[in-house]
Parts: structure tokens; C-alpha cells; sequence
């Protein structure tokens, strides 16, 4: 089940949660798809620059160039650039793992073991003109145990805002807090 | 807290029998090696599980029971492995069953001496045991460093790829074996091995004896009284050809050393060597080709000479412009018909040496061209040197500017502060008043004027002959960087990672399975290989890098005080 909710630059964006078990949840954050409108508004942009550079020049090599530059540039930028969906997979006592899927089918992920996990909170931050609230994962200092060591944000690239965001807070704190109430066996 | 099976895919269409593998009791984690077959002898198993133990030093012991039923769930069989846990006691006792072809597998645990009665979750987790086994878990590259991280507090990945690593001998035993236990494992349908790589294994032996033994010809050679006199030695170190030369020769020790490699990362670096040094090699012969197809070499020993004299008339002709009125701004007339007369004679000194030279060129750069074979570096490091040797009078001429300047300014502020009246202190280094005669303030006063008026001049020549070294420098530097990267980038792990991504493992990816209520939550642990960027920083291969060793705030002021500069640095060269 999907639950629509905005970015926190305005845009809509998805959230579907899934409970694969009583300690296994899976939060899914689908960002905005590219715009039709703003691909062909690029387009055309750099083919027109092209055809003047062209008309200036009387070289057809600028025209198949453009041609290249475009291809090129909407290839890395939905291979490397793109995010289509970021998601989140608790596993109660085995860890975290954070995926962002790209729009070409790309999937990056990350594993974080639940012994190096301190806790998971919302943050503020100072974004531009903007204060903006995002959720990230605090890493365990191996030396300190009151300290941190690293910060991991989540959701970057969809930038929910705080409704969305206290939906998977509430989610991952309910796994969360079963590892410390849980027995540890001999 | 939750137990986690890591169940090996190869063994999901197992015959019935008991699971034998390590058990992480501090994470509730049970890794399962292998599946034991019926029929087989309980003392049997114990005996072979604790020689096991004892060779790879990994705690292996019967951890459950495993039932693939291929009909209905049979009760009488199911009583049968309870009663099995009694024979081979751990805590807790698994039991998975699988009915017919599903894939959705029940598992439950036995606790004898439990306090609390009260089911606990199962996760299970599959795992690919081949490429578990074959691994290398690589730490991330901050806890790496941290040097007080004990290894006991290290991931708990770690352990489960550690057990699967050491568990080698355990895969050795395949099922046409006619031994007492009946294993399924990853290996069980048989051993596979290459018989080329046997064939190179066989055949390196000899090879390496070969080699250290040349290797220790040369060396000794190098090492030899006659090459260290002074005018010899001091050619060897300037030459960056020797160097790479040098490097190289190092490189081949350690390939050709018989001790084989303990660890992961020696391993890795030898591989990286050999095939850095075949890449080289290979590139090399292939330039030395193209160079001496249609005697190209010929041709480029012809353009030799008029490209060197083309150099010298653009400098007389740079110098013609500098004794008259460059850019519109008046010298000083007789010191820079002086300057300019000394460069222009050394100019005619250096071509006519070049005229003199000319009838050897060609065959010495057609024997020089020869050693290209040794590798691209090596021909990329000659073509430097000879750069550096066709412009040793840019050289010579930012010596002597630099040189004349530098005095100049000592003496400007030396003067300076005498015409405020202060001196230098070398004792207490520092700034000290002074009171001086008046025929000392006098001649002192004169001398500053005189040397105040003549400094454009100076600094004229100066700039020009330092924009001109510097562009020199800058083009050798280039072509230092392309050798570097050459020698440092380490090919092997790269192709490892792009063709068996799952060697070089950054961590692990789970993903979740299709679920049944009821039924143990399915995983599936996937290996997530090191990202390129991670790979090269890992396995980069030591050179004896050039680098700027100024910073640019002391390289200006070097320059402007006319102090002599040498941009690149070479490890292991001695501070001056």
C-alpha cells in the first residue's frame, strides 16, 4: 500500500512500507520521475545552440556532436545521476541495508551491520535558505560507547518531509527497541 | 534473540540427513558447511568432525537435522532425527524440513536447557557457497587505519566468511569418494580444476630459479666498483631512465622470489606486478614495431637536428628582441648588450656542438630505440631524458639569470637596510641598528642606486629564462605522471573485479525472498563487490613518485628570490 506525501522541495513522492515479518520491514521512498518537459526543454536547448554554432560556422561535425553530447549526457545522467527509488530494509538483529535504485535499472547498496548501529533519529539540517529535516543512522564509536562515530543519511535524493519521515521512524524504532529487551542467549 | 540459519544454496535438493557446520553463539547464528548423509556411523562422524577441527581450526560440529521428504511428511522419520539429537548434543538442535518441491521450508529448534519456553524467530538465510568460500572481505577503509580496533570486536560477516574460507578441506571430499560419510557441499559433484593453470603452476618453479639467477647477474653488475666513480654516478642519478630501470629490476625480484605468498594483499601485489610488467613489455614491443616499420626512426633521427636548430634561432631571435627595446621598456644599454652578447655565444657554442654531433645521431637513437622493448615506461622515461639533454642550454641560461639575479637581490636588501641604517645580526639572526662611518653610508648609498637602476634589466632576463624552464618542467613532469600511472595502477585487481566481481567484496546484500505466513522469514545474502575508486586505493602499486615538493605559496617566493628551484622530487632523494 502506497501513501502519497510531498518532497521538501514540493515535488510528490511515494512511500510504501512492507512487513516481511515481525522483525523484518522494508520502507520503500519513490522520487519524482523525470519530466518529459524538462528532458525535451534540454534538448532542444543544446540543439539550437548546436544549429546557431552551426549556421556561424558551415561545419556539420557541430551538428553530429550535439547529437553525441546529448546521447551521452542523458546516459550518465540516468545511469550515475538519476535516483528512482530509495529504500530501506530493517532485519531486527542482523542490520540495516540502505538501497537507491538509479533509472537505469542500477542498484546501489549499502549493509550495515546492527552491531554498529547506535540508533536511528531525525536530524535538522541548514539546506540553502531552508531548514529541512532528514533521518539518518548513527554508527557506534568501537572505542566510545556514548560516542559516534560516523553519520549515514537516508533519503537523500527524494528529501522526504517530517510526516513521511516520522512514519519510518516509528517503523524502524519499533525493530529498533526489540534488541534491547530481547534475552541474549548463552 | 533471533536465529539466523545461513543455509548454502547447493544443498537445497539434498538428500535427508544431519547438518554439520559452526555455530556464532554470541550472534545466534548457525553456518551450515555441509549435509551429512544416511547411513553413517555416529562415532564416525565425530572422529572425521574433530579431524576437521583440528587441521583448519574452525569449531565444526553437527548442528541439526535436515529432512527433504519428497512424499508427505513422513512421522516415523521425523521421531528419528529428535532421537538424533540426543546422540550428537548441541544447543539448540535444528530441524528444517522441506515437503516435495516447495520452497517454503519449516524450521524448528530443540532446547533442552532453556529458561524461557517460548518459540523464537528463524531467519534462514541462503548463501552462495562457492563464492563465499573464494572471497576476501575487505574492512571499510576507516577501520582499517583505526589501529586500536581489536579483531574480536570485527563484523560478524567477518566470521561467517572466515568459517567458509578455512572450511577448504572440508569441500575436498566429493561424493565418488568411497569413505564412511557421504557430504553434500558446493564441491560434492566433483573437484574442478584447470589444466593449464597446473600446466603454469608446474612450469613457474623452474622459471623463477631462472630468473633470480639472471637477476643476481645483473645486479651484481650494477653493483660492481667500476660504475660508481664520481662522473658516472653522478650521470646514473640524474638519468630518470636508470631509475625506472631500477624500478623494474625490483619489481622482477619480488615476482621471482620462490617464497610463496602468505596473504591476500602479497598475492595481489605480485599478481599486479606481472601483469603491470606484461602490459608494459607488450606495449613497448609494439611501439618499438610501429617506430621501426618504414624507418620511422630514420626519419625521426633526420627532424633531430632541425628541430634543435630551429630551437637555438628561436632563442638568438628572443635575444635580438631583448637587447633592443622589449615591449616598449628602455634597459639599460650596456649591461644588456653585455648579457646578450654572453647568451648568444653560448648559443653558438650549443649548435655548434649539435653540428658536430649530428653524423651519430641516428645510429645512437636506432640503438636507444631498441631498449623501448624493455617496456613503454622505460622508452617514455629516454624520451624525457633526451628532452632534458636537447634543452641544457634553457638550462644553462636559467642558471646563470638566475643566479645574477639572485646576487642582485641580496645585495639590493643588504644595501637597503644599510641606507636605513640597520644590519644583519648572524649571530642573534636578526635585524640590528648599527652605526656606520660616513665613506661606508656613502660608497654603500652608491652602490644601492646602481644596483636599484640595473635591476630591470636583470629581472628581464630572468623572467624570460625562468618562463622557458619552467615550460620544460612542466612537459617532463607530464610524462612522469603517465609513467607513474603506468607503474601504479594495478590492472590485475581491476580485471578481477570487472570479471569475478565477487573476489574483491566490500560487504554483503540481502534480499528478501518470497514469504509464506507461518514459515521462517527467507533471505538471500548476495555479495556486494568494492567499488573501482576502492579497488585502486587498496591495491595501488609503491613507486617512486615525482611530486611537487613546494608548496605554490614557497615556489613564488623561491622565484622571486632567485633562488634555484627543482620542482619534482623523487622519493629517497636526500633533502637539500
Amino acid at each position: 500500500e502506497e501513501r502519497r506525501y510531498r518532497s521538501a522541495s514540493g515535488e510528490p513522492i511515494a512511500l510504501r512500507a512492507l512487513q516481511h515479518s515481525a522483525s523484518c520491514r522494508e520502507l520503500a521512498v519513490r522520487c519524482p520521475r523525470l519530466q518529459l518537459r524538462s528532458l525535451s526543454a534540454v534538448t532542444s536547448a543544446v540543439w539550437l545552440a548546436a544549429y546557431g554554432l552551426f549556421v556561424l560556422s558551415q561545419n556539420s561535425m557541430v551538428l553530429s556532436a550535439a547529437i553525441f553530447i546529448t546521447l551521452i549526457g542523458l546516459i550518465i545522467y540516468l545511469h550515475f545521476v538519476k535516483i528512482d527509488q530509495e529504500s530501506l530494509l530493517v532485519i531486527g538483529s542482523l542490520g540495516i541495508q540502505v538501497t537507491s535504485s538509479y533509472a537505469s535499472g542500477k542498484e546501489s547498496t549499502t549493509f550495515i551491520e546492527m552491531g554498529r548501529v547506535k540508533d536511528v533519529v531525525i536530524n535538522e539540517a541548514i539546506h540553502m535558505q531552508k531548514v529541512i529535516y532528514y533521518l539518518c543512522i548513527l554508527l557506534q564509536d568501537p572505542g566510545d560507547p556514548q560516542g559516534v562515530s560516523e553519520i549515514v543519511p537516508l533519503f537523500q535524493s527524494s528529501k522526504p518531509r517530517l510526516d513521511c519521515l516520522i512514519e519510518v521512524y516509528k517503523s524502524c524504532q519499533e525493530i529498533l527497541v526489540q534488541r534491547k529487551t530481547a534475552p541474549q542467549s548463552n | 534473540m533471533v536465529l539466523k540459519v545461513f543455509f548454502p544454496s547447493c544443498c537445497s535438493s539434498a538428500e535427508s540427513g544431519i547438518l554439520v557446520g559452526r555455530w556464532l553463539s554470541e550472534q545466534s547464528s548457525a553456518v551450515i558447511l555441509a549435509v551429512v548423509h544416511f547411513p553413517f556411523i555416529p562415532v564416525q562422524v565425530k572422529q572425521y568432525l574433530s579431524e576437521v577441527q583440528r587441521v583448519t581450526k574452525v569449531s565444526v560440529s553437527v548442528l541439526g537435522s535436515w529432512s527433504n521428504s519428497k512424499q508427505e511428511k513422513e512421522e516415523n522419520l521425523s521421531k528419528f532425527l529428535e532421537d538424533l539429537g540426543t546422540i550428537f548434543s548441541h544447543e539448540p538442535w535444528i530441524q528444517i524440513s522441506k515437503e516435495g518441491d516447495s520452497k517454503f521450508w519449516s524450521c524448528s529448534t530443540l532446547q533442552k536447557h532453556s529458561n524461557s519456553p517460548k518459540e523464537e524467530e528463524v531467519i534462514l538465510i541462503y548463501y552462495d557457497q562457492r563464492k563465499v568460500m573464494l572471497s576476501h572481505l575487505h574492512p571499510p577503509l576507516d577501520t582499517a587505519a583505526s589501529t586500536d580496533h581489536k579483531a574480536d570486536d570485527a563484523s560478524k560477516l567477518s566470521a561467517i566468511f572466515h568459517t567458509v574460507a578455512k572450511s577448504k578441506i572440508l569441500f575436498m571430499t566429493d561424493r565418488y569418494d568411497d569413505g564412511p560419510i557421504k557430504l553434500t557441499h558446493w564441491q560434492s559433484d566433483g573437484a574442478e580444476a584447470s589444466i593449464i593453470v597446473e600446466l603454469m603452476k608446474q612450469a613457474s618453479v623452474p622459471a623463477c630459479m631462472l630468473l633470480t639467477f639472471l637477476l643476481s647477474l645483473v645486479s651484481g653488475i650494477c653493483r660492481s666498483r667500476v660504475l660508481k666513480f664520481w662522473p658516472l654516478s653522478f650521470l646514473w642519478s640524474k638519468l630518470s631512465t636508470c631509475e625506472q630501470l631500477g624500478h623494474r629490476l625490483q619489481h622482477l625480484q619480488v615476482i621471482s622470489s620462490n617464497k610463496k605468498a602468505q596473504t591476500q594483499t602479497q598475492l595481489m601485489r605480485k599478481a599486479n606486478i606481472f601483469v603491470s610488467l606484461l602490459i608494459d613489455v607488450a606495449l613497448g614491443i609494439l611501439l618499438m614495431s610501429w617506430l621501426y616499420r618504414k624507418n620511422r626512426i630514420g626519419h625521426l633521427a633526420d627532424t633531430l637536428i632541425p628541430v634543435a636548430d630551429h630551437v637555438a634561432e628561436e632563442l638568438q631571435d628572443l635575444l635580438q628582441w631583448l637587447m633592443g627595446a622589449p615591449a616598449g621598456l628602455k634597459m639599460n644599454r650596456a649591461l644588456d648588450q653585455v648579457l646578450g652578447r654572453f647568451f648568444l655565444y653560448h648559443i653558438h657554442l650549443w649548435i655548434s656542438y649539435i653540428h658536430l654531433m649530428s653524423p651519430f645521431i641516428e645510429m645512437i637513437l636506432w640503438y636507444v630505440g631498441l631498449s623501448a622493448c624493455l617496456g613503454l615506461t622505460v622508452a617514455l622515461c629516454i624520451l624525457s631524458d633526451i628532452i632534458a639533454l636537447l634543452t641544457f642550454h634553457i638550462y644553462c641560461f636559467y642558471v646563470y639569470g638566475a643566479r645574477l639575479y639572485c646576487l642582485k637581490i641580496y645585495g639590493l636588501s643588504s644595501l637597503w637596510r644599510l641606507f636605513r641604517g640597520k644590519k644583519w645580526n648572524v649571530l642573534r639572526q636578526r635585524v640590528d641598528s648599527c652605526s656606520y662611518d660616513l665613506d661606508q653610508l656613502f660608497i654603500g648609498t652608491l652602490l644601492f642606486t646602481i644596483l636599484l637602476f640595473l635591476l630591470p634589466t636583470t629581472a628581464l632576463y630572468y623572467l624570460v629564462f625562468t618562463l622557458l624552464r619552467l615550460l620544460v618542467v612542466i612537459v617532463q613532469g607530464l610524462i612522469h605522471l603517465l609513467v607513474d600511472l603506468i607503474d601504479s595502477l594495478p590492472l590485475y585487481s581491476i580485471l578481477l573485479r570487472l570479471c569475478r566481481s565477487y573476489r574483491l567484496t566490500a560487504g554483503v546484500k540481502f534480499r528478501v525472498l518470497e514469504q509464506r505466513d507461518g514459515k521462517p522469514l527467507r533471505l538471500l545474502m548476495q555479495i556486494n563487490p568494492l567499488s573501482y575508486g576502492s579497488v585502486v586505493q587498496t591495491y595501488r602499486l609503491p613507486t617512486y613518485s615525482c611530486y611537487p615538493k613546494d608548496s605554490w605559496i614557497s615556489l613564488c617566493k623561491k622565484l622571486f628570490l632567485g633562488e634555484l628551484i627543482y620542482p619534482w622530487k623523487h622519493k629517497g632523494e636526500k633533502q637539500d
